[in-house]
């Protein structure tokens, strides 16, 4: 029973991430496909948990953590670099 | 005792499923980049701590495993995705995305607010 809600998730979660393909290919402006891709790297978190039930393994936890940080920096890097044109910058003052 | 708890992993994992598939189709669906930031950054985060948290209750039951890296994958992800929300939000309106053409109230712009008053 479990396993097979389990698959069932897994296909769900794989559906969404292709509609979130669908907004990353489109998307008219910048900010939305960086939504779209944040958004997919939170669903990986999700899609890792669901395979780590699905194996009965804990070896893949400290894997949802590491996607989670690197969504979490990756998309605060892309809003400096649209809001001010560097990400690291220079000036003193 | 086991039913029971299988079938409060079911219920969760089901909630976190709909969700996920409900912030996506939100994404595509809407029609501007603020609301389809609205519908990404919170239905997503729910659905991942429903899903998370399954997974924590999972490993608990079945195997008695305490995973506190989990319970820190949930506190993390539940702290920091609403933030890079509203960042790429700010970035976007700086940037000058258009709102939607049909929304009617916008806070943030100076020259309109001025010719209002």
């Amino acid at each position: 029973m479990l396993e097979n809600i389990v698959v069932i998730t897994l296909f769900t979660i794989a559906c969404s991430m292709v509609l979130l393909i669908y907004r990353v290919i489109k998307g008219p402006s910048t900010p939305d496909r960086v939504i779209a891709l944040d958004a997919i790297g939170i669903n990986l978190v999700a899609f890792i948990a669901l395979i780590s039930i699905e194996l009965k393994t804990s070896a893949f936890l400290d894997i949802t953590l590491l996607i989670g940080i690197l969504a979490f920096i990756g998309t605060v890097t892309f809003a400096k670099y649209l809001e001010k044109g560097v990400i690291i910058d220079h000036d003193r003052d | 005792m086991t039913e029971i708890s299988h079938s409060i992993i079911i219920l969760f994992i089901i909630i976190g499923a709909f969700l996920n598939l409900a912030a996506a189709y939100g994404v595509v669906r809407l029609p501007d980049v603020y609301t389809r930031n609205h519908a990404a950054s919170k239905a997503t985060t729910l659905g991942v701590v429903f899903l998370l948290l399954a997974t924590f209750l999972f490993f608990y039951i079945e195997m008695n495993l305490f995973q506190s890296r989990l319970i820190l994958t949930i506190v993390f992800i539940f702290l920091t995705s609403p933030v890079s929300g509203h960042l790429i939000n700010r970035a976007a309106y700086n940037s000058g995305v258009k709102l939607w053409d049909k929304s009617v109230r916008d806070d943030l712009d100076v020259t309109k607010k001025e010719a209002g008053t």
